[in-house]
């Protein structure tokens, strides 16, 4: 309870302090609402807005959703716009892609991006390529859905982190929401591209409530993709991450903070297109630099952020090399203090934020 | 039209000789009932995808023939302006061109299921080679076709090889109308162009009137290799390609036809084939004299509908602007 309420006080505080400016009056109407009902609200708000919108996947319809993500929504909308797919990702990634390409709008859901790797050709070749090679000609308004990532105690197969490798591939959008507002303003703004954009979601973050602000409640409310956002201010150093590790860097800001190290934190929102103005911008305020994410280090994301930082202008500006933390570079153990171990901890982000540091 | 695919096929051919068209280019002289058989069964508002050995479809799906050897010879006036090559060719309700093998096939019951969602009685002709019909995710398709009842034409254009590989040394079972299993298929004379037309017609019905996917296999046959880089003897006999030729080329078949019933005086066939003559002529002038793209729209057409932005090139001061 204390570690949630740590994660919903900063932002908590911010965004009262914004509305305060805008509402006069009364107190804003604050919302506590779960990362899961916030996909689950963009998707319905989606779903009635416009009917080529339809989600496919397995046991999406009947069964609410693998982790209830869908919940309410097949009761609502039916079979035509709610599908219940066989287990045939390959099969129905294709069809998904085939029904976009032919203008419908749909959302296909795996079960968990692990699954997507059995269907990835349609991804890349059938749909990230296709507006390039065509000339401009076919466009594919698809969204891949899912979470993403280690869970707990799934082992191997089913913990890994796909940020890299969609990330690498032109044509594809990638996002990848942590707090209830990245989630439902992204997936509003995945459903609304006309590209395939590629969510990736993190199921442990589904049951965890943040406060969704009233313009963050309002059906046109989006999030821009392509943009970072700077949870936390601060001028010691940058922390940049994505996803469920964000919550982590909140932490250690907070515990750094009593020690006078204040973190700029940043949620990087987007995988790809990267967001480097908003990370360079920083880097170059606290001339330092950590990133942090969940999948493992080599060729990852903040290996790609350290490569761009070294051939834009926040290099000259470095007082120190970057440091990644990232998840250990083996296969997902099972065993709890194994699995604890292989995923960074609010304890090893402080270790690399104070070695960057020389601390 | 049959005459002009099959004239495009061979002007191709030659201009992949003299190197002006490069990489892949896989051609369907001898396969020209397929495409125009099946284009005279449906109608333009209805939807078709195929594999890569895909230019007869290009065109009977209505892309001028100097588009198509444009896009072959990689210039800036070809149908995907020069960035998609012999593959990768879109038209309108044309989905390609597509270079994975089986690939097109859960996209075609995509397209199936977007007909039906519309509710527009239009159906999705889907079609794959003998050497994809091997392919699992086809299986996988079939089964959400029978399932949700998608308007889609399962159409296995089954030359006998895929790539070198025979019919019988690929599939277990090759009766290839057969593997739909649960989807009722048919078999049909693919050199013989009323029989593909007639049969496309029994099949279009078939799905516009709710009752789900069918499947028919065309029994065909390619007078060139897999591809340019395949000369196409080695495994199969000279003797068989000429035998063929000579007795069931679908041109000849159907132009006989025709005489025969005074439906057409050899002259006027004649003049159709002077006609067409003309036409690939113009066309490949058309297709060797087009400039290639211009280098800045190198980028161009990474995302629809955004804002221009840029793109890396070969190192981190090349860039390229890149605009929808």
């Amino acid at each position: 309870m204390a570690a949630v309420s740590g994660l919903v006080r900063r932002p908590l505080q911010q965004v009262s302090g914004i509305l305060r400016r805008c509402f006069h009056r009364t107190a804003p109407a604050a919302l506590q609402v779960t990362v899961r009902d916030a996909i689950n609200q963009g998707m319905d708000e989606e779903l009635e807005r416009d009917e080529k919108v339809f989600l496919l996947g397995e046991e999406v319809a009947q069964y609410d959703g693998a982790y209830k993500v869908s919940r309410g929504l097949w009761k609502k909308y039916g079979d035509k716009r709610i599908i219940d797919t066989p287990i045939s990702e390959m099969g129905f990634t294709g069809i998904a892609v085939g029904a976009a390409m032919a203008g419908l709008r749909p959302i296909c859901e795996f079960m968990t991006f692990n699954f997507s790797m059995q269907a990835i050709d349609q991804v890349i070749n059938s749909a990230a390529k296709t507006y390039y090679m065509s000339g401009g000609l076919q466009s594919v308004p698809i969204v891949f859905r899912g979470p993403n990532g280690a869970s707990a105690g799934v082992a191997a197969q089913h913990s890994q982190c796909f940020a890299a490798w969609y990330g690498h591939c032109p044509g594809l959008k990638v996002v990848s929401p942590w707090n209830s507002e990245d989630a439902k303003g992204l997936i509003k703004s995945a459903i609304r591209d006309n590209n395939p954009v590629v969510m990736l979601e993190n199921e442990l973050m589904y049951g965890v409530p943040f406060e969704l602000s009233s313009e963050a409640q309002s059906k046109d409310f989006l999030v821009p993709i392509g943009k970072a956002k700077i949870e936390r201010p601060g001028i010691n150093v940058t922390v940049v991450s994505h996803s469920r590790p964000v919550g982590h860097c909140l932490e250690a800001a907070t515990v750094l903070s009593k020690e006078g190290i204040e973190c700029e934190v940043i949620n990087m929102r987007t995988i790809r297109p990267l967001d480097m103005e908003t990370i360079e911008t920083s880097v170059m305020k606290t001339n330092h630099l950590v990133t942090v994410e969940g999948g493992w280090p080599q060729f990852g994301v903040g290996a790609e952020i350290c490569a761009r930082i070294m051939e834009g202008p926040a290099f000259n500006f470095l007082d120190a090399p970057v440091v990644r933390v990232t998840g250990a570079d083996v296969p997902m153990p099972y065993a709890k203090i194994l699995e604890d171990n292989c995923v960074p901890q609010v304890k090893d982000i402080i270790f690399a934020i104070k070695k960057t540091l020389n601390m | 039209m049959m005459q002009t695919v099959r004239r495009m096929e061979l002007k191709a051919d030659q201009l992949y000789k003299q190197k002006i068209i490069r990489g892949f280019c896989h051609l369907c002289d001898g396969q020209e009932a397929c495409c125009v058989g099946l284009e005279a069964g449906i109608n333009p508002t209805d939807h078709l995808i195929t594999s890569y050995r895909a230019h007869g479809f290009t065109f009977t799906r209505g892309m001028p023939v100097r588009e198509i050897l444009a896009e072959l010879t990689g210039r800036k006036g070809g149908c995907a302006k020069g960035k998609g090559g012999s593959m990768h060719m879109y038209a309108k309700n044309f989905y390609g061109g597509n270079g994975i093998v089986g690939a097109q096939v859960p996209l075609g019951a995509g397209v199936a299921l977007a007909c039906k969602y519309n509710g527009k009685d239009e159906v999705c002709l889907t079609l794959y080679g003998d050497g994809a019909a091997n392919q699992g995710q086809i299986f996988e398709a079939y089964n959400m076709a029978a399932l949700w009842k998608l308007p889609c034409i399962f159409i296995c254009e089954n030359n006998r090889y895929g790539m070198g590989t025979s019919v019988e040394r690929a599939a277990a079972s090759t009766d290839y109308y057969k593997r739909g299993d649960f989807i009722p298929g048919l078999r049909v004379d693919g050199m013989d162009i009323l029989c593909v037309r007639e049969a496309t017609k029994f099949a279009a019905d078939h799905c516009r009137s709710g009752k789900g996917p069918i499947l028919m296999e065309l029994q065909t046959y390619r007078y060139h290799g897999h591809s340019m880089s395949d000369p196409g003897v080695s495994y199969r006999t000279r003797e068989e390609i000429q035998e063929v030729r000579s007795k069931s080329d679908p041109i000849m078949l159907l132009k006989d036809r025709m005489v025969n019933n005074n439906l057409a005086s050899v002259e006027e066939l004649k003049e159709i084939d002077v006609e067409v003559r003309k036409e690939i002529e113009d066309a490949a002038q058309f297709a060797t004299a087009d400039p290639e793209p211009p280098l800045e729209e190198l980028g161009y057409h990474i995302y629809s509908s955004d804002p221009p932005f840029e793109v890396r090139g070969a190192n981190q001061w090349i860039k390229f602007k890149s605009i929808s």
